[in-house]
């Protein structure tokens, strides 16, 4: 390998010689060198800096084939066991073994602990993974008798008796009353609890801190307990009957401390630099929030609404509570019994008609479905933090940055004046990454005084 | 350099007039913070007739029962003889179970996302988790009675055969040598209920965990790993400690949970209202399942007795779920956050 510098005069570092005089240069030497290659100079072969090697991969595969193996010999002919889940666990417990036994004969204790932990701990996350899988799949495979039917979604079970064939009866009533459920509870939490969240955020005080505390005390409340609730008060006490309105109701009671809850998580993240900026341009407390709190923070509300939803649409006891029970359709959730998805899904397996369960895993199904469409929705919609913007929205701000790069080299040029109006300044001024829709520019009097002796950076904008 | 000294202020000249800094607000923010305060008040007022509405009503039933309230082992409100000892164990025990399996199950999986887990499948690995926590709980009711259920009970059987011995693990009135003995005596038990109410709570668990362990400082890992730890060395000393506060948190929040969770358990378990401290048997209590059971039937003063069974089961639920949060954020993980 050639030297990259050459080494100083012997003697330079050893500071018990005596102290020669500054060997004298003809010419400076030049502070850096290029480094000479030579024909022969091979380039370094690169070295392979990934973790895994054959070894590893071996023991792996042969701890798999030996604890299966092993496994099948102990359920067929040693031991008296069956069953599938007893056969995996069992493989698990001895592939961990074998594992063990084959990392020991190379490596060390610590490292023999790390990749058997680092097995355990995979071999866990997938029994969850697998667990997620083998519910959605047996939910839809035993409703599937049910769900192929196109009479399932547009027909009610008003005729179907024990002995119908799936051709007749569908879940249309209960899908109507989990929309109108839905929508009065949304409908009432929404506003309630989203000003709720802003109240625990833009107020303090002791009377703050109380709100607060309650609301936590209240994500404890039970859900079958605040079906309790309204069925105590608003049936029995009101006497106003089970309908889809005291569902509504008791699914309110219900989701109000958890849509506060996620909502004031996400209020809280909105940068209190982006707050005091649209104050100091005199922006009052109600337009900050328009314009700055409730936009920057807009996809974090979305999820919560939207999880808040799904949790609300899949509970089944306050609504078997106060809804009633329905095979026939009411679309009116003011009065007369309704029934919901989840609580049809609950009825019909309760019934020894094996129609009925299937129909029963149909609807738990539809449920699953919707829940699964919600939940996408909350993905796409959310997701992001604040400031974080869609591959859309940083095409919007690059575009717009462009611009002014061009109205600057223009105004260098002497092309076009200095602009006068207010509001144009005001929209560049504020346009920030971060709030693309912030529209506080009409409160802003003049421009803002920029010094002209600093130099501006050109093209490139504020942060 | 020259400093300018401030002028010597004579004593007869006017006090400069001290300006007010309390600005009086405009009327549309005046009108803002009263909305925002009224939906405050309305709030706390819903939060509060709950609660009250829970007390006074349960209170009543409370003031009939007497202490004998917690120590009857029946439900017969109209006679007079009810009580929530057995469904309160009931409760405790499903929960205990549910705790033990989301345990591993949470810790596991928390560990994998945050630290084995590839950095592209991690934000989907966050969300699959979420979509657990979304699905309905009338889904896995169905899926622990037709599915789990006869997987599990063959299980059962083995561990009643060969761990019996252990007081809670016994089962009672069968005949181990007879092999053409029914399973159904170990189905319907709160050791199922336990296990599907464990995958129930173990997405909620797990994010808090994930949470605490992704917070983990960089600069401590790389600390671990330059000293030479293995990966499991550097989780063993710097994430698990730094968690440990999220890993006590989200269990007592999944045990909040898991006390409260009605539906699925009462799809799964046949009710008994004594104690059952078997949990591989059949039968089990359960507060929650007591309600959604006898809600239908019950007189004015029957109601009032499952309002203070409910009253019961929110007060345990509410302690769990403020010593939880205490534990997070008194934790070193969740100093920033609450």
């Amino acid at each position: 390998m050639t030297a990259l510098y050459e080494h100083p005069p012997a003697g330079l570092w050893d500071v018990t010689a005596p102290i020669a005089p500054a060997p004298s240069y003809a010419s400076p030497p030049p502070a850096t060198f290029c480094p000479q290659t030579t024909a022969d100079d091979q380039p370094e072969p690169r070295r392979n800096t990934g973790m895994v090697h054959q070894r590893d991969i071996l023991a792996l595969g042969g701890s798999i084939i030996a604890a299966v193996s092993t496994t099948m010999l102990l359920f067929n002919f040693l031991a008296p066991w069956s069953g599938k889940i007893g056969f995996v666990a069992v493989a698990f417990g001895l592939f961990l073994g074998f594992y063990a036994l084959l990392v020991s004969t190379e490596e060390r204790g610590p490292a023999v602990r790390d990749r058997v932990i680092a097995a355990l701990v995979h071999g866990v996350a997938f029994v969850l993974l697998l667990a997620l899988v083998f519910l959605i799949g047996f939910t839809f495979e035993r409703g599937w008798s049910a769900l192929q039917h196109w009479n399932f979604y547009h027909q009610d079970l008003a005729n179907a008796g024990p002995l119908e064939p799936m051709e007749v009866g569908g879940i249309r009533h209960a899908a109507i009353g989990t929309l109108w459920m839905i929508a009065i509870a949304l409908a009432i939490t929404v506003p309630l609890g989203i000003a709720c969240a802003m109240f625990l955020n833009e107020t303090r005080g002791a009377f703050t801190r109380f709100v607060r505390t309650i609301v936590e005390a209240m994500t404890a409340l039970p859900s079958i307990v605040a079906g309790l609730f309204i069925l105590a008060t608003w049936i029995l006490i009101l006497g106003r009957g089970k309908s889809g309105l005291a569902a509504a109701l008791a699914l309110s009671v219900m989701m109000l401390p958890i849509i506060i809850r996620a909502a004031d998580v996400v209020l809280r993240l909105v940068p209190g630099n982006l707050k005091e900026a649209s104050l100091a341009l005199g922006a009052g407390q109600w337009r900050t929030a328009w314009h700055v709190v409730l936009p920057t923070s807009r996809s974090g509300l979305a999820t919560a609404v939207i999880l808040g939803a799904a949790r609300g649409i899949g509970e089944t006891s306050p609504v078997l509570l106060t809804a009633g029970y329905t095979t026939y359709t009411n679309t009116n959730p003011l009065a007369g019994d309704m029934t919901s998805l989840p609580l049809a899904a609950f009825k019909l397996v309760s019934s020894p008609q094996n129609s009925f369960i299937a129909r029963g895993f149909g609807a738990g199904a539809t449920l699953l479905a919707l829940v699964l469409i919600l939940f996408i929705a909350a993905r796409i919609i959310g997701g992001r933090g604040p400031g974080n913007l869609t591959k859309r929205q940083q095409r919007r701000v690059a575009a717009v940055s462009q611009q002014d790069l061009a109205r600057f080299a223009r105004r260098e040029a002497g092309l076009e004046p200095e602009e006068q109006s207010a509001e144009g300044a005001g929209r560049r001024l504020l346009s920030m990454p971060v709030v693309t829709s912030l529209k506080v520019r009409r409160r802003m009097p003049t421009r803002l005084p920029v010094p002209k002796s600093l130099p501006r950076p050109k093209g490139r904008r504020r942060e | 350099m020259t400093t300018v000294l401030p002028a010597p202020v004579s004593a007869d000249a006017p006090a400069e007039e001290r300006r007010s800094r309390i600005t009086s607000l405009e009327r549309s923010d005046r009108i803002y913070r009263s909305v925002l305060r009224a939906s405050g008040v309305a709030v706390l007022t819903v939060m509060g007739l709950v609660g009250l509405f829970l007390a006074i009503r349960g209170g009543e039933a409370l003031h009939k029962g007497g202490f004998a309230f917690l120590t009857t082992q029946a439900w017969d409100p109209d006679a007079g003889n009810f009580g929530i000892a057995g469904v309160l164990v009931g409760t405790i025990l499903i929960a205990l179970v549910a705790i033990f399996f989301a345990l591993p199950l949470s810790v596991g999986t928390a560990l994998y996302i945050s630290e084995y887990a590839p950095r592209k499948l991690q934000r989907t690995l966050i969300s699959i988790v979420d979509l657990m926590a979304a699905v309905p709980s009338v889904v896995y009711g169905l899926w622990g009675l037709f599915f789990l259920q006869g997987h599990v009970q063959g299980l059962a059987r083995w561990i009643s055969t060969y761990f019996g011995w252990i007081p809670f693990l016994q089962v009672d009135g069968v005949d181990r040598d007879n092999a053409l003995v029914d399973v159904t005596v170990y189905g319907s038990s709160a050791f199922i209920a336990g296990m599907v109410v464990a995958l129930m709570v173990t997405p909620i668990a797990c994010s808090v965990m994930r949470e605490a362990f992704m917070q983990a400082p960089a600069g401590e890992r790389e600390g671990a790993f330059a000293l030479g730890a293995t990966k499991w060395g550097m989780i063993r000393s710097v994430v698990l400690p730094f968690g440990k506060g999220g890993i006590i948190g989200g269990m007592m929040l999944a045990l909040g949970r898991a006390l409260g969770e009605t539906i699925a358990v009462y799809l799964i378990i046949s009710i008994v209202f004594t104690i059952q401290p078997d949990v591989l048997h059949a039968g089990a209590g359960q507060i929650s399942s007591l309600i959604a059971l006898r809600f239908g039937e019950a007189s004015q003063f029957g109601l009032s007795a499952l309002m203070a069974a409910g009253l019961a089961l929110f007060l345990m639920t509410l302690v769990i779920n403020f010593a939880a949060s205490s534990v997070v954020a008194r934790s070193r993980s969740g100093a920033e956050s609450d």
